[in-house]
């Protein structure tokens, strides 16, 4: 276990690395380095110093072990527009990113979860039929376009929630939470609604094929044979088989919703790393823009390797390998 | 041998098509489907106004409910106008146009480039294969709004742009099927059957083993042009798409944003709906197929 | 030999008829199936693949799942019709009073739950006790299979153990509640010949001793052989013969029973060509209006157009029951030429 541990955070740290390089050549193969890191409206001999400064007329693999070096310490440049460590500036936003994602989550389990069993167990019910059909439904909508119609209907129309922005916040940890203020809960509830609309239905959908694969195998019919009430057949051995894909899709999904968040950030105006990116992405705000590359590379990473590490803890079939 | 009409491949494609009639929504969404692709090639005769030719629009018509007739009283504006004065039917059927090439062009380039790496990484086998499946799986292990983001960060916003991103970020999960299908394929009895009567590699690659790898192919296509569509809206959306005198349909729902608030909902509302419908539409047909073409569903 | 008050036998089944409605039309698996099964008894249910045994046995169990439905007939388990139970009570029996095996073992057991999980709540299903309680009757209920080091064998799960092991546990939590009628549904199939010899002679002793009635399931008329008491014949979902094992082995009288025996490889001289039964098992949907048998069977006649009753040939052995219209021995055995 530990030797297969070992292998995979070699893995991942190889993975980060070559996403290093990309990052590196891109920068040097797109365009020059030293409009990208270091902006346009210097004279000339700022320029120059600048370009001294960030060790631009280096040889290329000098510049590349600076590139790292800087890495490691938390440095990926600075950003033009706020004048501030790029790295720091993201640490600072992502809380509010995190917030929205594992909420929007959250709300995929507890309303997928149940749906989707019940559609996999009484699949002819109208309910169950109804319930997939929504299903489609949600993940066709165009996520911008639902969080438009969010706000005109909840905002304009009822002015039950707010429109934008975050919130109160309370501290915890260090970090400031909206979740923790009455407030900052009004705020959430729709961007999170609307970013949890697409993993709503991919929840219900993965379930219910998962309870479709495990319900005819031979195991089941073994449990009602023991005479176990349907309640303890389902629970316990039905949920149990179909939990363990389930959790590691959705640990991936973590990351991919902590993506998706850039459009509900934009639209709601919510303070995240997601809003952040786009408006540097807009006012060509380029150091940033990289800091943000390496940061998501690791959070994947991150995720892909814990996923990997709940997987194996969860199946005895693939936890046991090796013992037996 | 020529395999090419054989009477079980008619039959099996007969039970397909009638398999594939079951879903009733199925069906439907192929309707719309079809229906849609017919107002988009017909978009110069079924449109009042050309809503792309600046000296056609109106800005005194900006902004008008729907219902409201135009200025000249040439025609009625069903939908209404946006911010710049076109009418929003109009701006929606070419919208849908650009929606539609954007979204079935990227999926056919990587569909073809796709294939042809996976099928070439299972025949090279050994390190080529390897380095292909890494590069696939590190491709699709990160989100595609992101990559695609970063890439227009790059290489700027435009149309071609654009189906170039959508290609880049397609590609892989053509080549991972096509690579594991012909795996699967290359073991079947047929193919050492072949190889038996003397045919070439590229011959069984091409002529045999590609038609089995159709099936699943096709459902991922459906699937994926759904996704390039959804996906060029978003990025248009966002401001890093097609550019604002050619507005897309997603474009057209951001310039709609800043009206909402004054209750002009029908600039965001309309463009959205024919977007939804499209989508929804593409992926009822996209999801009967899985089901048609899915041999574990096959009794 | 006088009998006091007649208990019920343990099994009745009168006219059952389980069908499949499945989009390409309504599957007669089950066709009319009535036999009976006295307490202590081994019945073995004798078939191809298709001809219903296995759905047979899930009928009578009540774990018949959709497209399938008991439409008619009922199972009279020690005089109650099980048909007509509520589902709850219906649960009160099974694993209980009634209990069943099946083919796979590694299907049958939950990969991700241990053994002992499985078996404690097969306990505590149908009696109110403790966990450790529970796990003590398991733990007892191991040893007496026979089955070294118990203990670990509660801890480990299905995947650590052999597939004859997994079998094993599962006719262990079978017999768990000493129950009056075990349906054991190929259980040896999937194990290799030396185990099915093992299993096949502990289930024998374990069904002595306690008294319980079995009902076998198998395609292969060898294993049954020396197991059961007696033997029952389906074909098409319908039984063809039934009798006690000597008769039906010895003297066979439908010639789909002559043919599973003559095809049996020891029945087979070396060198010479193996006897087989020409044809394929029918298509359920496309049934022949009369004997089910009648388009492989070489005495077919016209009068084969009409569906047979039980009859029974041998005065000799009144309950040997044939369904066929030429029922008799074999053409080249002895008895067919005295």
């Amino acid at each position: 276990m530990i030797g297969w541990l070992l292998r995979r955070i070699g893995q991942a740290a190889l993975v980060v690395l070559l996403m290093t390089l990309v990052v590196f050549i891109g920068l040097h193969a797109i365009g020059n380095p030293a409009d990208i890191l270091i902006g346009e409206d210097l004279n000339q001999q700022e320029r120059l110093a600048a370009i001294a400064r960030l060790g631009l007329d280096q040889p290329l693999w000098r510049q590349y072990l600076a590139f790292l070096d800087g890495a490691l310490h938390g440095s990926l440049g600075r950003s033009f527009v706020y004048q501030e460590d790029a790295f720091h500036l993201i640490l600072q936003r992502l809380p509010a990113t995190l917030e929205l994602a594992v909420a929007a989550l959250l709300l995929a389990l507890v309303i997928g979860v149940p749906l989707g069993l019940a559609a996999g167990m009484w699949p002819e019910h109208p309910l169950s039929r109804a319930a997939m059909a929504a299903s489609i439904v949600g993940f066709s909508l165009p996520a911008f376009w639902v969080a438009l119609m969010l706000i005109m209907v909840f905002s304009v129309h009822l002015g039950w929630l707010p429109a934008s922005g975050r919130g109160a916040t309370r501290e915890w940890l260090g970090i400031a939470w909206s979740w923790l203020t009455l407030d900052g809960l009004q705020h959430l509830v729709l961007p999170a609604f609307n970013l949890a609309l697409f993993k709503i239905s991919l929840v219900m959908r993965l379930t219910r094929a998962g309870v479709r694969e495990v319900l005819p195998q031979d195991f089941v019919r073994f449990a009602r044979a023991k005479g176990l009430s349907p309640a303890r057949v389902l629970w316990v051995h039905v949920l149990r088989n179909t939990l363990i894909p389930l959790v590691t899709v959705l640990g991936l999904e973590l990351g991919s919703t902590i993506a998706y968040a850039v459009v509900t950030e934009s639209i709601f105006a919510w303070p995240g790393a997601g809003k952040l990116i786009l408006d540097s992405i807009n006012s060509l705000d380029r150091p940033v823009v990289v800091a943000y590359l390496m940061v998501v590379v690791l959070i994947f990473v991150s995720l892909n390797l814990l996923v990997d590490l709940l997987y194996k803890l969860l199946d005895p079939r693939v936890r046991l390998e090796g013992a037996a | 041998m020529n395999h090419r009409q054989r009477p079980e491949d008619t039959a099996q494609a007969l039970r397909w098509l009638q398999d594939f009639a079951r879903s009733r929504l199925a069906v439907a969404g192929l309707l719309v489907l079809l229906g849609v692709l017919l107002l988009a090639i017909t978009a110069p005769w079924v449109t009042p106004q050309n809503p792309y030719d600046l000296m056609q629009l109106d800005v005194l018509d900006a902004r008008l409910p729907p219902g409201s007739p135009q200025g000249g009283g040439l025609y009625t504006y069903w939908l209404g106008t946006d911010g710049q004065g076109r009418d929003l039917y109009s701006a929606i059927v070419y919208g849908l146009r650009i929606s539609l090439l954007v979204g079935l062009g990227s999926a056919l380039i990587a569909a073809c480039t796709g294939t042809l790496l996976g099928l070439v990484a299972a025949q090279a086998g050994g390190p080529i294969d390897a380095l292909l499946m890494r590069l696939v799986d590190l491709l699709l292990s990160f989100p595609t709004i992101l990559m695609a983001l970063m890439i227009l960060a790059y290489v700027g916003k435009g149309v071609g742009n654009v189906v170039l991103t959508l290609v880049l970020l397609e590609w892989a999960y053509y080549a991972r099927t096509a690579r594991g299908q012909a795996l699967v394929e290359s073991q079947r009895g047929y193919v050492d059957a072949a190889r038996g009567l003397g045919l070439g590699r590229w011959r069984i690659l091409i002529g045999h083993i590609l038609p089995n790898c159709l099936p699943p192919l096709l459902v991922i296509a459906a699937l994926q042009v759904a996704r390039a569509i959804t996906l060029e809206a978003t990025l248009s959306f966002l401001g890093l798409g097609v550019p604002i005198t050619e507005p897309s349909l997603g474009l057209l729902i951001a310039n709609g944003y800043q009206y909402l608030l004054s209750n002009e909902y029908w600039i965001s509302l309309f463009p959205g709906l024919a977007l939804l419908i499209t989508i929804v539409a593409i992926n009822l047909v996209g999801d009967q197929l899985r089901e048609v073409l899915n041999p574990r569903a096959q009794r | 030999m006088s009998l006091p008050e007649r208990q019920p036998p343990t099994l009745e089944v009168r006219d059952l008829h389980t069908r499949f409605h499945t989009r390409d039309g309504v599957l007669p698996v089950v066709d009319g199936l009535s036999f009976t099964l006295e307490r202590g008894q081994v019945l073995g249910l004798v078939g191809e693949s298709g001809s219903g045994k296995s759905v047979t046995g899930y009928s009578i169990m009540g774990l018949l799942e959709a497209p399938g439905r008991i439409e008619h007939g009922q199972v009279l388990f020690q005089g109650q019709d099980l048909l007509t139970l509520a589902p709850r009570e219906r649960r009160k029996l099974q694993g209980h009073r009634l209990a069943m095996i099946f083919q796979d073992p590694m299907g049958t057991l939950n990969p991700v739950l241990r053994i002992e999980t499985q078996m404690v709540e097969a306990v505590r299903a149908h009696r109110r006790c403790s966990t450790a309680q529970a796990r003590q009757q398991a733990l007892d209920s191991l040893a007496s299979m026979g089955i070294p080091s118990p203990q670990e064998r509660l801890r480990a799960y299905p995947h650590q153990l052999s597939g004859g092991m997994r079998q094993r546990v599962a006719i262990a939590i079978a017999l768990l509640h000493g129950p009056d009628l075990v349906i054991a549904d190929e259980p040896t199939t999937a194990l290799d010949v030396t185990l099915q010899a093992q299993i096949l002679s502990e289930v024998q002793t374990l069904v002595r001793e306690r008294g319980t009635s079995l009902i076998w399931i198998t395609h292969d008329l060898s294993v049954v052989a020396g197991l059961a008491d007696r033997i029952a014949v389906m074909y098409a979902g319908r039984i063809v013969e039934q009798g006690t094992v000597d008769e039906v082995l010895d003297h066979p009288q439908h010639p789909y029973t002559q043919g599973l025996i003559g095809s049996l490889p020891s029945a087979n001289r070396r060198g010479q060509r193996l006897r087989q039964i020409i044809g394929m098992a029918p298509n359920l949907l496309d049934m022949p209006a009369g004997c089910a048998f009648a388009p492989r069977c070489p005495r077919a006649s016209d009068s084969c157009g009409q569906r047979p009753d039980f009859s029974a040939p041998r005065p000799a052995a009144s309950g040997h029951q044939v369904r066929c219209h030429h029922p008799g021995p074999r053409q080249d055995s002895p008895e067919a030429h005295p």
